[in-house]
């Protein structure tokens, strides 16, 4: 019964009532704070679903898993470097992080190029964050990282490693150039 | 029947008892005492104040002392402290000895030895890997075998305290537990559960590999493992906080305990909530699927509302105190709190900080949103709002009491003391604010940013306040640690016919109001159980068996 009666003050009632055992005694306020909270978590999952499906505002997910001992014989492992998909529009980037430098380090897109960045490790776990985008996983030996951002914009973007893979860890970094 | 359970729990702790929680106490100040001194050389660091050639002897590279920094001030002060603490929250709760002594002494002595064996590597600059086990990163094995000892010690203490309930449960059916007992078990079992994962990567996938047994490491498998405990930490630091300012804090207020019933159903729902959602510190990893992790999302959205439920309860307790103290009107109960009382103090700002550490959690549990922030400065602007604030500042507020009440000595300098918890508060909201701006513009985490060439000269301010920030708050946690040195060995005692007492809030309510369903173990432990199966078994399942331990190890 004590869940059905709200209380208005904090003064200490004391509900009496024989049976209230299985239930909550929750006063009126903090049963509308309950409600805002609960509104408030799930406005806040509707923003993040749409964000996610109509927007593609995706995060990195399983893409398979290569060797980090012989990433100099697999297959685009062994040539990192852009490639042009289409011309213009398309492109992909095969990146192996290695300490402390990413291979490529340098970058040219055309302006309005949608490109898809693919990313391994050498040795050990490193982060790869492209300044001014989404764009921003761990990359981690023995997987294959994934993710893709549009450039309409020119100017000078660069790639940081984020994760702490050593001594020289604060100097690992690159430079993606959107050209005009 | 309020008249009984007020004597029942009127034993004191006995000499050798305080002795006990001392102990902790000594060893978690000390770890952070040091811990500390790098805080300030990492913030100048930042604003370009390069302290390490003139500081060579405390470390040799921003990167050991970050080590250092992260190891003891958030594994070693807290576990120290936080057992400690339960232990005595247990011991005075059901006014009782613990069951077997002796098993709560070896726990505590063999994370003594654990954290000897894991200093030895560190300060050797033989484990300069941070606080994180992210394999194939390798540190030297002692410091790997040091931290099982730590967690298996704690784990140990937490079966003391078990027993010590059981055996009160034995005798008193029906009656309602404790309040400050029911948390720290919880607290304890929640723990027991999350270190699991860590265990399992250390002596099954991390070890093998650094003696050689294996030909490297599965770095993914080892990064969800290592999350299954990370996230969890964070509970295990919070929840004693938690306790502090549910049932202890609107003692000291002079109010009264808002909710025993949501306060239970808090911690149960942190007890079956807090493990399942480590993928959320994994938003960007490679390995695991982006189902996995919107689900992983949901659960830590679901972990914040007990958090909420919190915040309502602690300031309704608060309200309560504040209007019996005379104040009125909307804001008045505020100023009539205590403010003068440091442990009062300390644990208000702890709160306030706390509110935005929230809201920074919930930021970081948005799937996508956390793209913005993933390892940038924002993540540790952020759990310094966390484990730096609200447990921290609180675990300071607490020896403000605890202290004086094992030692039977008054608080030296209290009005130091109240200066000191506001001069970190200030000191917390410069270095904070300024670490979420530089992280949202792009500086990344764990990186000397002084050194960093890719860091526009614009950010300077931020940065220098970075700086500031932290040299003011290495100032309030020095004054601390010298208030609780001095007065642990000053001469002088309390005054004949003064005792402390350790502050248990009575409830609003009979406590033997709260529904049975709230006291009772086993249904919340299979929730627990089943949840975390349900959210870990299929991803851990396809990890494990698709597991190839092939990335050779490395040293920094």
């Amino acid at each position: 019964m004590s869940d059905e009666t709200p209380q208005d003050d904090v003064s200490p009632s004391d509900s009496t009532d024989g049976d209230t055992k299985q239930h909550i005694h929750v006063d009126s306020y903090e049963r509308n704070w309950i409600r805002i909270s609960i509104g408030f978590l799930v406005f806040f999952v509707i923003m993040i679903t749409i964000a996610g499906l109509a927007l593609g505002i995706q995060v990195p997910t399983d893409e398979g898993r290569v060797d980090p001992n012989t990433l100099d014989t697999a297959p685009f492992w062994s040539e990192p470097g852009l490639r042009e998909i289409v011309p213009g529009e398309e492109y992909e980037v095969y990146i192996v992080a290695r300490r402390f430098s990413f291979e490529p380090r340098n970058i040219a897109v055309p302006k309005g190029a949608h490109v898809t960045f693919w990313a391994t490790s050498a040795d050990v776990q490193h982060g790869f964050a492209l300044e001014g985008t989404n764009v921003n996983m761990m990359v981690i030996p023995g997987q294959v990282s994934k993710l893709a951002a549009q450039f309409d914009e020119p100017g000078e973007y660069d790639f940081i490693c984020h994760e702490y893979c050593g001594l020289g860890h604060a100097v690992m970094y690159g430079t993606l150039t959107v050209e005009p | 029947m309020i008249e009984d359970r007020a004597t029942q729990s009127a034993r004191e702790l006995t000499k050798s008892e305080k002795w006990f929680v001392g102990w902790h106490v000594i060893f978690a100040t000390a770890a952070l005492s040091i811990g500390i001194q790098y805080g300030p050389m990492q913030a100048l660091q930042h604003a370009g104040v390069d302290l390490y050639p003139k500081l060579s002897f405390l470390a040799s590279s921003y990167y050991q002392g970050l080590t250092l920094h992260g190891v003891l001030n958030a594994l070693i002060w807290t576990t120290f402290f936080i057992t400690g603490f339960l232990t005595l929250a247990v011991v005075k709760g059901l006014g009782r000895p613990l069951k077997y002594p002796w098993l709560n002494q070896i726990g505590f002595w063999m994370m003594v030895v654990g954290l000897v064996t894991a200093a030895i590597p560190i300060l050797a600059n033989k484990a300069t890997v941070l606080y994180t086990f992210y394999p194939p990163m390798e540190a030297s094995s002692l410091f790997y075998i040091g931290l099982v000892l730590v967690v298996v010690g704690s784990w140990i203490e937490g079966y003391g305290m078990y027993f010590t309930f059981y055996e009160w449960r034995k005798e008193n059916p029906g009656t309602r537990s404790p309040f400050v007992v029911f948390a720290s078990l919880v607290t304890m079992v929640m723990w027991n559960i999350a270190t699991l994962g860590i265990a399992a990567e250390i002596l099954a996938i991390i070890l093998p590999s650094v003696f050689g047994w294996t030909a490297g490491t599965d770095p993914q498998l080892s990064r969800t493992l290592f999350w299954y405990t990370g996230h969890p930490l964070v509970y295990f630091w919070v929840l004693p906080a938690y306790l502090s300012w549910y049932a202890m804090l609107p003692k000291q207020v002079g109010g009264k305990m808002f909710s025993d019933s949501l306060a239970r159903l808090s911690f149960w729902l942190f007890l079956i909530l807090s493990v399942p959602l480590g993928f959320h510190h994994q938003f960007a990893d490679p390995g695991v699927p982006a189902g996995w992790k919107f689900i992983h999302a949901l659960l830590t959205f679901s972990v914040a509302f007990p958090s909420m439920m919190t915040l309502f309860t602690v300031v309704a307790s608060l309200e309560y105190g504040g209007r019996k103290r005379g104040g009125k009107g909307l804001f008045g109960w505020i100023k009539a709190l205590p403010w003068g009382n440091p442990s009062v103090t300390w644990q208000l700002l702890a709160g306030l900080l706390f509110i935005f550490g929230g809201i920074g959690g919930i930021v970081n549990a948005s799937y996508n949103v956390n793209l913005a922030l993933h390892n940038t400065a924002w993540i540790p602007g952020h759990f310094h709002l966390t484990v730096a604030s609200a447990a921290t500042m609180t675990f300071v507020g607490i020896s403000f009491w605890l202290v004086p009440y094992l030692t039977g000595k008054p608080l030296w300098r209290p009005k130091l003391a109240v200066i000191a918890g506001w001069t970190y508060f200030g000191g917390m909201l410069l270095f904070s604010n300024a670490m979420h701006v530089v992280g949202l513009l792009g500086a990344p985490r764990r990186t000397p940013l002084g050194s960093a060439p890719y860091i526009p000269g614009e950010w300077a301010g931020h940065l220098w306040r970075v700086g500031i920030g932290g040299t003011i708050m290495w100032i309030g946690l020095m004054l601390f640690i010298v208030i609780v040195a001095v007065t642990a060995v000053q001469r002088k005692k309390l005054p004949a016919g003064v005792t402390i007492e350790v502050p248990i809030a009575e409830s609003l309510h009979d406590v033997q109001d709260t529904p049975a369903w709230l006291d009772r173990w086993r249904p919340w432990l299979i929730a627990s159980v089943v949840i975390i199966l349900l959210s870990y078994g299929p991803q851990l399942y396809e990890q494990i068996t698709q597991v190839q331990l092939t990335s050779p190890g490395f040293t920094p």
